[in-house]
């Protein structure tokens, strides 16, 4: 049952990053990987909230928003490859905020709303 | 050689990539959905494996990170320079797979849980050494890949 929870919230959460990453990039023409940043932060808000819920929330649900849902819609691989094909254009500013931005907003994102969803639960 | 595109998800500087969604957009976001489940499902594998204590560092994250990143640098490579690919397989395996694998919202709250008084060290710790294994990582993945496979010469 968690396996299918699992399987069914990623197979919504990827192609959402996709279509997100699409809708963001046409929008702007700067070298800054503004998609990826978007679906990242969205992702480390919704997974705060939602592990800040702690057990008020069903695990099959978090089974299916978190490990799935938020798990696919955020990226590792895309935020390093990103930052190594800035690196290589010599973009280096941009690569280093790419980095210290993403970080510091994704872990900022996910501790505000894990606070702010604690609060109301507890 | 064709350059690589800046964002491997999807680039739309890249005029292929910028119809893909269409012209196909049942088959791209299909093999998108389908690649996001199965990496997801390789993710929720490894974690229920190594299971992360209570102020304990993150191992399951940190490695299905790095060998995405690796893997993404090899996946790549392999499709603007070396193989004339099926334009799914970028989808299938970039965007699905390895996006559905790694995962940086449980990096972030994984870094909030060790941030507390006895843990802070090892929140920067995980923080920077995950950033820094995942960066080497691409650049591995790129390098070994380069070595061992001919590229295609555009003619």
């Amino acid at each position: 049952m968690t396996v299918l929870l699992v399987f069914l919230g990623a197979a919504v959460g990827a192609p959402m990053r996709y279509l997100t990453d699409r809708a963001v990039q046409s929008r702007h023409q700067s070298l800054f990987p503004w998609g990826t940043f978007t679906v990242n932060l969205i992702g480390c808000v919704l997974l705060g909230g939602l592990a800040g819920a702690g057990t008020a929330l069903p695990a099959a649900v978090y089974s299916l928003l978190g490990t799935g849902f938020c798990g696919a819609l955020t990226t590792y691989s895309t935020f390093s490859y990103e930052t190594v094909r800035l690196v290589e254009r010599q973009s280096y500013f941009a690569a280093a905020a790419n980095v210290v931005v993403s970080v510091a907003a994704g872990v900022g994102a996910a501790a505000f709303a894990y606070e702010a969803v604690h609060a109301l639960v507890g | 050689m064709p350059e690589e595109p800046l964002d491997p998800d999807v680039d739309l500087r890249d005029p292929v990539q910028q119809r893909e969604l269409v012209r196909h957009h049942v088959s791209v976001l299909g093999v998108i959905a389908l690649g996001g489940g199965l990496g997801a499902l390789a993710r929720y594998g490894l974690a229920q494996a190594l299971p992360t204590e209570t102020g304990g560092f993150p191992w399951a994250t940190f490695w299905t990170n790095v060998a995405g990143c690796f893997l993404i640098g090899v996946l790549m490579v392999l499709v603007t320079e070396a193989w004339s690919a099926h334009r799914l397989v970028r989808p299938f395996l970039g965007v699905g797979v390895l996006g559905g694998f790694t995962t940086f919202s449980t990096y972030a709250v994984e870094a909030r849980n060790l941030l507390r008084p006895d843990t802070v060290p090892l929140a920067f710790g995980y923080l920077g050494g995950t950033l820094a294994a995942a960066l080497l990582a691409v650049l591995l993945g790129h390098a070994i890949t380069r070595k061992l496979v001919p590229v295609e010469v555009a003619v």
